[in-house]
């Protein structure tokens, strides 16, 4: 099988993190990814596994973490070299279904007892789990050297990560629903502030902050599934100002016009660099230093800032956070929601509900194979600038692919 | 004797005319035969004795008492004064302001008259800093009334300290300052550098509120005022006139002394900005390439502080006093005098170099919505009869146009630069949708009231200022401005004037006829 595998090399993380600034392709050309001809990942031997021959798979900003060698030193306990990133697929399975995968590889697919009946790949509040069972560390598919990865022509998962999709909906579309699940649970994780205002009588405001992929899912989780709230979204490209709209946002402004776009709604003060009050929730979608700062300064006193971005290693000045009596909560996946209404839901049938009803499938900008993988790094590395929102590798044509359809 | 006004028809021998571009300034080559250049009158002669001009008026006031005769021991005065906004530059010291009030404080002084209070009448403009008010009214003044608390500035947002006095029969409410108000006499020093200054706009706006302004500070009144330099044709001088109405029916006291300046604009090194560019010496011509080259190389923000250390020479022509209706009707006749210049008929296009300043960046940045302002609002509006292009006609102005704006100064024009104009440039429909949310956020309104901030609802005026250019044209085009700025304004960018004409062509044709308004100094087209 054809795959494109990341390799544990010091050199060649360090090579990446020095060329990416200048050059993705760069990146993709002397890092850590490379393009391998090996065989596929074996099936444990447990019951409910199959292989997977992915359709489409995503490009997601921590695989770009990866492949410019940002990504933390967090995950070096938490993932096994050497792995086959893609974790955002739609893929045939070997029953015949056509699913998306939901990637965490939790207590059911590593033969451990789930955490409570019912539960979802992600849910748990501990993490032992990922590292241990019947395979390597991993906490996702993606990341993982026994599952391999969507970034490759076959892959295997486990049942509990499957989930069918009906005729109608396309393989873009289907695409979008792991990035539309990690929206919404960022979305839902605003509740407890929302909840607070709404309780008070106010209009709550939340601030999305970028709308790459991430914050637009988190746009449309927002309208869909929490009642009542304005949102004011700072999105840096035209086109991605306009999908916000499109997606429901009440207000969309330039990033750098964000602060001053949410103290215009909420007609609070300016204090120093901060607001007197702000938002009552944000989603930061971007997940750097600076973007982090933005947001505590523009959320309210007590307020939520929900980090939906991968951050890596940040300096902040946390006084703001300190005084302001700031919740900063992370987004990483999904799992088990509790809705505002009471009930508790899936995130990933949220997202297959969500992907449909906002035609997500309009946010795939490009698609390449597997071989340019080069260029599709390079182009996911560019995409706000080159007007792009989500690239994809396009597996529908693969050789190994038509060598199976024929058989 | 100073020369008239001019109006040159430019030929093939005709010097390439001076524009001015913020900071700095350009000549630009128009065409031969079918463009003219239109030259303000030159700087008439100043009153030699000023104090002895000023004690006349002050002893023979028109159509009242002579002042001294109003001043009484045990009274309330009130001396109210134009603020920061006039003259253009700041005028040499000691500034006429400081001139008259010290005439009146003298006057006051020898009448046993001890309870005076002197107010910036500066409406809804940002607080002068203290070395502003000492420019213009002195470090004597200052030094007596500021530490007492008795020199301050209007607040058009402290109810405690607003009165208000009823509606005008066309339902128009009166607020004013409440000291002002109920002071026994009232005394306004203004100067009047164009004909819409002064009047009842001097109390009437001045020293209002927000209730009381967007009765005439609305899209509605500024279309119908054609221009604001013809007070019988401007529906803001009515309403102004008809609130002083109101203010004389609740026993408002007024003792209005108004006085003209000449416009001899700039300083010598800057003496070639106000010439006929045919008449230049090889010095002008030496000082123009000097300082346009250096311009040209000199950080924006140190180009601007430069051209805001300028102090003008302009001299006073005339001062009169008493009654504010017949004292203005004199004061307009001597602006008049100085600025008016004629024109026959309109032409398709009118062109107009945007200077560095306007009367609201004092100090400050012309930032883009006051280069609308000025274009449009200002220059636009320097006729009488009728504009001088016609109607679906073109105006190109020049101006870098940046997205600058003073923090400090103009912090709720940002909010209007990226949330309104974002959404709309009809000044009907922002009035309707946004005005409202300007005019009463709390946080611009703090500004406003303790730093120095235009108030929240300021950038609104100045756009609906240019709301009968908008309606009138049907394209305005920025030469040399910044292309994403220009658009977002709703005007069209040009890297030169050559383009500018070529887009103007798709509207007015390719042999249109241009007008272009020379300034400095300032001047009033009477065109017929």
């Amino acid at each position: 099988m054809k795959a494109l595998k990341i390799t544990r090399s010091n050199t060649k993380f360090a090579v990446a993190r020095l060329v990416s600034p200048i050059s993705a392709l760069g990146a993709a050309k002397f890092g850590p990814l490379s393009l391998v001809n090996e065989s596929a990942p074996e099936l444990p031997n447990a019951e409910g596994w199959h292989r997977i021959t992915p359709r489409l798979t995503g490009i997601c900003g921590s695989d770009l973490s990866l492949v410019e060698g940002h990504a933390s030193t967090y995950f070096d306990d938490w993932v096994s070299f050497p792995f086959v990133p893609g974790h955002e697929v739609v893929a045939d399975c070997d029953d015949g279904r056509r699913v998306v995968l939901e990637p965490v590889l939790g207590h059911a697919c590593r033969g451990l007892p789930l955490p409570f009946e019912g539960a979802a790949p992600g849910d748990g509040d501990d993490y032992a789990h990922l590292v241990g069972g019947h395979l390597e560390p991993g906490i996702q598919t993606g990341f993982c050297h026994s599952t391999g990865g969507g970034w490759a022509s076959e892959l295997i998962a486990h049942e509990s990560q499957l989930h069918s999709i009906p005729d109608a909906m396309s393989d873009e579309q289907a695409v979008l629903v792991e990035p539309a699940a990690g929206g919404i649970h960022a979305a839902l994780a605003t509740w407890p502030a929302v909840h607070i205002a709404l309780q008070r009588g106010e209009t709550p405001i939340v601030a999305v902050l970028g709308a790459g992929t991430m914050g637009l899912c988190a746009i449309a989780g927002l309208r869909r599934y929490v009642p009542g709230v304005r949102i004011v979204v700072g999105a840096r490209y035209p086109h991605q100002q306009a999908l916000a709209r499109s997606l429901g946002a009440d207000v969309v402004v330039p990033s750098a016009e964000l602060a001053r776009a949410v103290r215009r709604e909420s007609g609070c003060h300016v204090v120093g660099d901060y607001l007197s009050g702000g938002c009552h929730a944000t989603i930061d979608a971007v997940g750097s230093a600076d973007s982090i700062m933005d947001c505590l300064k523009f959320t309210r006193p007590r307020g939520r800032v929900v980090l939906l971005g991968m951050p890596a290693i940040v300096s902040l000045d946390l006084t703001g956070l300190w005084h302001r009596e700031t919740a900063l909560v992370g987004a990483y996946t999904y799992g088990t929601e509790s809705m505002p209404d009471g009930t508790r839901k899936h995130t990933f049938d949220l997202a297959i509900e969500t992907a449909a009803e906002c035609q997500l499938e309009r946010l795939v900008s490009a698609s390449y194979r597997l071989d340019d993988y080069k260029d599709a790094i390079a182009h996911a590395a560019a995409s706000g600038r080159r007007g792009a929102v989500k690239i994809v590798f396009d597996l529908r044509s693969t050789p190994e692919r038509k060598k199976k359809e024929t058989n | 004797m100073p020369r008239p006004g001019f109006v040159l028809e430019v030929d093939k021998s005709t010097p390439p005319i001076l524009f001015w571009r913020g900071e700095n300034f350009s000549l630009e080559k128009l065409p031969a035969g079918r463009s003219r250049v239109i030259y303000a009158p030159e700087p008439l002669p100043a009153i030699e004795d000023v104090d002895g001009a000023i004690r006349h008026a002050l002893l023979n006031p028109i159509e009242q008492d002579p002042l001294p005769e109003q001043l009484f021991p045990g009274m309330k005065l009130t001396i109210a004064f134009d603020d920061v906004s006039l003259p253009l530059p700041k005028m040499e010291r000691p500034d006429i302001r400081q001139r008259v009030i010290e005439a009146v404080l003298d006057m006051a002084a020898e009448a046993g008259v001890d309870d005076v209070h002197i107010i910036s009448a500066l409406a809804l403009h940002r607080r002068m800093t203290e070395e502003e008010l000492r420019h213009c009214l002195g470090d004597r003044i200052y030094d007596a009334f500021a530490p007492r608390g008795t020199l301050y500035q209007h607040d058009a947002e402290d109810p405690d300290n607003l009165t208000y006095l009823g509606q005008t029969p066309h339902g128009e409410d009166v607020e004013i300052n409440k000291r002002a108000a109920e002071s026994d006499l009232l005394v306004y020093v203004n100067i009047n550098l164009v004909a819409m200054d002064g009047g009842w706009k001097s109390t009437a706006t001045g020293l209002s509120s927000y209730k009381s302004l967007r009765h005439h500070h609305n899209p509605e009144t500024m279309i119908h005022s054609r221009s604001f330099m013809d007070q019988h044709r401007s529906e803001l001088h009515k309403s102004n006139w008809r609130m002083g109405k109101v203010l004389i029916d609740s026993g408002v006291k007024v003792f209005q002394i108004e006085t003209t300046l000449n416009t001899d604009t700039f300083p010598s090194p800057f003496g070639f900005l106000a010439k006929r560019e045919w008449e230049w010496s090889p010095s002008d011509r030496m000082t123009y390439l000097a300082s346009t080259k250096a311009l040209k190389r000199t950080p924006t923000r140190l180009a601007r502080k430069i051209f805001h250390s300028i102090e003008a020479p302009h001299q006073m022509t005339s001062v009169q006093a008493g009654d504010v209706e017949a004292v203005h009707r004199i004061t307009t006749e001597h602006v008049y005098k100085q600025q008016l210049v004629e024109v026959k008929g309109q032409t398709d296009i009118l062109t107009m170099g945007i200077p560095y300043i306007s009367p609201y960046n004092v100090n400050s940045i012309l930032n883009p919505i006051l280069v609308m302002c000025m274009g449009l609002g200002y220059y636009f509006n320097m006729y009488k009869g009728m504009p001088l292009v016609r109607e679906g006609g073109v105006i190109i102005m020049t101006h870098p146009t940046q997205p600058d704006f003073h923090p400090v100064h103009h912090p709720s024009y940002i909010d209007f630069f990226e949330q309104v104009l974002a959404d709309t440039t009809d000044p009907h429909v922002m009035s309707q949708k946004w005005e409202k949310q300007y005019a009463e956020d709390e946080w611009y309104k703090h500004l406003y009231r303790t730093t120095y901030a235009y108030h929240g609802v300021h950038p609104f005026y100045m756009w609906y200022w240019g709301s009968h250019a908008l309606q009138h044209c049907s394209r305005i085009i920025i030469v040399g401005g910044d292309p994403k700025t220009v658009r977002r304004l709703g005007f069209v960018p040009a890297s030169t004037m050559d383009d500018a004409l070529e887009i103007a062509s798709d509207v007015v044709g390719r042999a249109p006829t241009i007008t272009h308004l020379h300034s400095p100094p300032l001047m009033v087209a009477d065109v017929s």
